[in-house]
């Protein structure tokens, strides 16, 4: 029953990498490239990463629990550092003087 | 449930073959730092789940916390040196 919640969470979590994956190859500009970088990759290794914690709890002891909460303290700051990030590389091509891409011009 | 983690891992090798592109053949240096990004945040995950394959897992999570930490600090201080170059 554990092993089969661990399966689908790692599947949707390979899926919302795959997304971020093809985002960023296909996106026509530096600023909408940012956009998958920035929330998929988040979201996929907290479901990735919740479901290796589960799978870590399988059988109960205390080196376990704590390896598990080193794992959920992982989530955490990926979770709070991953966007700041983005948000770094944001501001740098603002002060860069990128122009954002609208509609009809050519992919850069 | 190990070859479930090995085709897990193995996907994720692919995923950041495909972020390598990025990484390479970007445009602009901002382009190379978000596959570099990339790959760096599917590393953690792969680095947990190699843990797993080899039943060490009490060892890897310590090096997939020190790896996070250390992709972090590296993209901040990247685009905080690139901030103000005109025109990548």
């Amino acid at each position: 029953m554990m092993d089969i919640l661990v399966i689908i969470l790692l599947i949707i979590g390979l899926i919302f990498f795959t997304g971020g994956g093809v985002g960023i190859l296909r996106f026509p500009d530096f600023y909408s490239r940012l956009h998958p970088a920035g929330k998929l990759d988040t979201m996929g290794s907290l479901l990735m990463m919740f479901a290796l914690a589960l799978y870590n709890l399988h059988h109960f002891s205390i080196g376990d629990l704590l390896t598990c909460l080193k794992i959920i303290l992982i989530v955490v700051f990926v979770f709070l550092s991953s966007p700041t990030a983005i948000h770094g590389i944001v501001d740098a091509g603002v002060r860069a003087g990128f122009v954002p891409w609208t509609k009809g011009e050519k992919r850069r | 449930m190990d070859n479930i983690f090995l085709y897990c891992g193995l996907f994720l090798s692919l995923l950041m073959i495909l972020s390598l592109y990025r990484a390479i053949f970007g445009p602009t240096v901002l382009d190379r730092l978000i596959g570099v990004n990339a790959i760096g945040s599917k590393t953690v995950v792969l680095l947990i789940l190699i843990g797993l394959i080899y039943q060490r897992v009490d060892m890897f999570v310590d090096i997939a916390l020190a790896y996070a930490m250390l992709n972090f600090i590296a993209v901040l201080a990247a685009s905080r040196y690139f901030q103000k170059r005109k025109g990548l």
